[in-house]
């Protein structure tokens, strides 16, 4: 290969540089002493991390940007990457007491702004706590892993994480689009973790490289933070041809150069209206796609994608189609992706979730015209896995004592994506961190039991 | 439109706004743009014999991101030569008859000095002089300004030999670099003055760079004190001002300056006893243009409460203004947060509970919804939370009806003081 450049990656460079502009710091200034510094402040109150938010703004604007930083990533251990993809409107920023009388504070963008500098100074924040000598591994090094462990090294354990792919960072590594989250970002708090003499094996699969019973063996406890797979099989006919995407593999084929060129001039149809389905078809744009629908089964008022995440792929120029449900997809003799048969839907009674269940307009079927087919309609659970650890599960969701983070076996806690669903956990980075610091401190009280006893 | 037309001991000027003596009436240029702009009198930057000046000046504090909540500096009096001055006074004067151009004076405390200087400036035509008591830095080193001002001999020795030279109003200003203005002021009465003005700069350093550790501003690594105004000293002019009002010994108009920036600090220093006001800092932050809110925000103020005359509102506050031993001992206020307008910020609970009387309660109400209220028994109407409090109109302070008399301290103190005469008697 040659190491020259071609100058179509670089115009998918820019397209994938991040859209959210940095604050300057006169807009940082400016902002964070616009700040009230309440008391019991709300927006802590709606961070799941509990990040002092007062404290690092009135740190931001008294010019201890250290503090600030070191604020933020005390109570979130992957504070930079939130900053950035916390869906703040609904957290911190709708909590903020100005939404009563003037706008809230840009808390997301401060944030950033601290977190930016202490990666831009090469600021290390922490320090490890003094070894006690006990070890502790950890299955995943995403956002609820890397949390988990690096409260653990602060209180002294011997801490591994076992990351399956090349890089740890899990979800904001390789599953948030560039434009919203650089990968750089989220390595920096990945170094962060290692700084503190965290060991992170990275492109080691647990039972497969390394069987699970060995972590038990060699460990006092083992964290599961997995997360989830990629995106199922829609179980239409024709899934198998070219040009067929997983929309998940999709953004993690833009998160390492080169870009990919397949979609280059292609009209690409996104099947989901979840924020995957939103990053698989601005994506998609980015590539370069001459034109890309998002279709879904449901109306918009079903969608479940962020309002914010939905405005931007309108800007985009992503067109939507609703109560749309493919049927199959339709090839070529050449095995390409040709057209995308569909169904007419409409909203039938609602069912046990309250949601109105979508029902096949009679007759109505017609095909779109297209290149790609991107799907987007969930992800896949590591059931398997589970089954094999003899952990009690919910359809692959990982039962857990909600409290301590604890599955059914007493020395396997889990946090993160692997216990969100059927009712259970969140679906956010910011709520992964907090289990994962929920985790380790149960982890370390059940120890100090143990040892004390 | 009111009559905004003010008449300061005989000098008359179209409005109450004069631009004090400072860099912006250093020269002729200045002064007719500031006259172009709409300002009603000008005091000349003082005159005296010409300095040498260092470089750099001025400092300024911010605050919170607020640039120049006060402002200090290192100038000195003129430093062109007083020909030059005086004819462009003259041109000045010939182009605007209606405005008033009083001459800044500070020279040696010797007689001939002063009478030399005001027979100087009177021949250029000037409405009046202005006696620079007050300048804080670098004059005083040399026995002028607030070296003098300080000495209330001086003072009124001084005055005296403005005034046997002068055939215009001679105006006094003061330096608050003082422990009580009125011993100066009443000084200067003494002396003949027709009028006091005050206040010049109080002493300052504005700040130390922690990065150099020098001083801020500073001259090749060394810096000296300099004279400190703008917004933050405003209180301490209105008192000096204030003071002066009430007092029976000093019956002599005031001309008010000391961190006025607008409109509504300058109906704040008219209620007080001035009788015009006199802007810097503001107009060194903005520019001569502030004069048209500043002349267009005092005439609706007026209107909007039917006062036909800026002369009506002069020194209407003054008898408000008194000692502590006058204040009714049993006048109670209390505070009580308006839960409907309350945006939850808390910084009522924390500033009472940290730094007050512990008596702000953080409560639910029926719906769960977390409210603020006050025990109002507990309440001493100290007005923290109304203070601290982000939004208008969240916290009233609210008056508590009792039918006690009026009792202030000295009516105690004198019951007391009676009582105890009475038992001696027995």
């Amino acid at each position: 290969m040659s190491t020259v450049e071609s100058p179509l990656p670089d115009k998918f460079t820019a397209n994938f540089k991040e859209v959210e502009l940095p604050l300057s710091n006169q807009e940082a200034l400016n902002e964070a002493n616009r700040c009230l510094y309440c008391y019991d402040a709300p927006c802590i109150n709606a961070c799941p991390t509990g990040i002092d938010i007062p404290s690092f703004i009135k740190k931001i604007a008294s010019g201890n940007m250290k503090g600030s930083a070191t604020t933020i990533m005390t109570a979130n251990p992957v504070g930079a990457s939130c900053s950035r993809v916390c869906p703040t409107e609904e957290l911190c920023e709708g909590a903020c007491v100005l939404n009563h009388s003037t706008k809230p504070i840009l808390i997301g963008n401060l944030q950033r702004y601290a977190t930016d500098w202490a990666i831009k100074n090469d600021q290390v924040l922490f320090k490890k706590g003094e070894p006690n000598g006990k070890k502790v591994a950890i299955v995943g090094g995403g956002p609820g892993g890397l949390s988990a462990a690096r409260e653990l090294a602060l209180l002294g354990y011997d801490v591994t994480v076992y990351e399956a792919e090349k890089e740890a960072g899990g979800l904001d590594t390789f599953g948030i689009v560039s434009f919203r989250l650089p990968k750089k970002i989220s390595l920096w708090e990945v170094e962060q973790v290692e700084q503190l003499g965290v060991t992170i094996n990275t492109g080691v699969r647990v039972g497969k490289d390394i069987e699970f019973d060995e972590l038990l063996k060699t460990n006092e406890r083992v964290i599961l933070a997995i997360g989830m797979g990629n995106v199922p099989n829609l179980n239409v006919p024709g899934e198998t041809f070219n040009g067929v995407h997983d929309a998940i593999e999709l953004v993690r084929s833009t998160k390492s150069s080169p870009f990919p060129t397949h979609l280059e001039g292609k009209k690409v149809v996104v099947i989901g209206a979840g924020n995957t389905a939103i990053d698989g078809a601005t994506c998609s744009v980015r590539l370069g796609a001459e034109n890309v629908k998002i279709i879904y089964r449901r109306t918009e008022k079903e969608m479940t994608a962020y309002d914010f995440e939905y405005e931007f792929a309108k800007q985009d120029g992503v067109e939507f189609r609703w109560l749309t449900q493919p049927i199959e997809i339709v090839g070529d003799a050449d095995g390409n992706v040709k057209g995308l048969k569909c169904v007419k839907m409409q909203l039938g009674e609602a069912s046990s979730d309250g949601r109105k269940r979508p029902e096949p307009v009679p007759d109505s079927e017609f095909i779109i015209e297209c290149d790609a087919v991107v799907k987007a309609i969930g992800q896949k659970r590591h059931t398997d896995f589970i089954e094999k650890l003899g952990l009690a599960h919910h359809d692959g969701v990982i039962l857990i004592n909600k409290d301590s983070m604890q599955t059914s076996n007493s020395r396997v806690y889990a946090c993160g994506d692997v216990i969100f669903g059927k009712g259970q956990g969140e679906a956010m980075v910011v709520s992964a961190a907090q289990q994962g610091k929920t985790a380790a401190y149960h982890v370390h009280e059940s120890l100090k039991e143990m040892y004390s006893a | 439109m009111a009559d905004l037309r003010t008449n300061l001991a005989g000098i008359t000027s179209p409005n109450p706004f004069w631009l004090a003596s400072a860099p912006p009436t250093n020269s002729g240029y200045q002064v007719q743009r500031a006259f172009e702009a709409g300002w009603g009198g000008a005091v000349w930057k003082t005159l005296g014999d010409p300095i040498l000046n260092v470089s750099s000046r001025y400092a300024a504090v911010s605050f919170n991101g607020q640039r120049v909540a006060g402002f200090n500096n290192i100038e000195l009096i003129t430093d062109r030569p007083l020909e030059v001055n005086l004819k462009e006074i003259y041109e000045t004067k010939k182009r605007f008859p209606e405005h008033a151009v009083v001459a800044s004076l500070m020279v040696e405390p010797k007689q001939e000095a002063w009478h030399e200087i005001v027979k100087k400036v009177e021949a250029v035509g000037v409405d009046g002089l202005e006696l620079n008591f007050g300048c804080p830095h670098g004059m005083a080193e040399r026995g002028m300004g607030s070296a003098s001002g300080q000495v209330p001999d001086l003072v009124e020795k001084q005055t005296a030999w403005a005034k046997e030279a002068a055939g215009t109003p001679v105006i006094v200003k003061l330096t608050p670099n003082i422990t009580d203005i009125t011993a100066t002021a009443e000084a200067a009465v003494r002396g003949g003055a027709d009028s006091v003005s005050m206040i010049n700069t109080i002493n300052s350093l504005a700040g130390v760079d922690i990065d150099t550790w020098l001083p801020i501003p500073n001259v090749s690594g060394k810096g000296a004190h300099g004279g400190y105004c703008g917004p933050a000293v405003k209180p301490i002019a209105l008192n000096m001002v204030s003071e002066c009002a009430r007092s029976s010994r000093i019956n002599v108009p005031i001309s008010g300056m000391g961190g006025v920036s607008n409109w509504q600090n300058a109906v704040e220093f008219m209620l007080m006893g001035a009788s015009n006001v006199q802007i810097c800092t503001a107009a060194m932050h903005h520019g001569f243009r502030i004069i048209e809110d500043l002349v267009e925000g005092l005439s609706n103020y007026l209107d909007d409460r039917g006062i036909l005359s800026i002369q009506d509102i002069i020194g209407k506050s003054v008898p408000t203004y008194s000692d502590w031993g006058n204040l009714d001992l049993n006048y109670n206020v209390v505070a009580r947060i308006n839960n409907d307008v309350c945006i939850n910020c808390n910084k009522c609970h924390i500033a009472c509970e940290d730094t007050s009387h512990q008596c702000i309660d953080r409560l639910q109400d029926e719906g769960g919804n977390p409210i603020l209220r006050v025990r109002e028994e507990d309440c001493v109407g100290c007005n923290l939370c109304s203070i601290v409090c982000p939004v208008d109109g969240a916290i009233d302070m609210i008056e508590v009806p009792h039918e006690l008399p009026v009792m202030t301290w000295n009516d105690r103190q004198s019951l007391l003081g009676a009582l105890k005469d009475s038992k001696i008697t027995k």
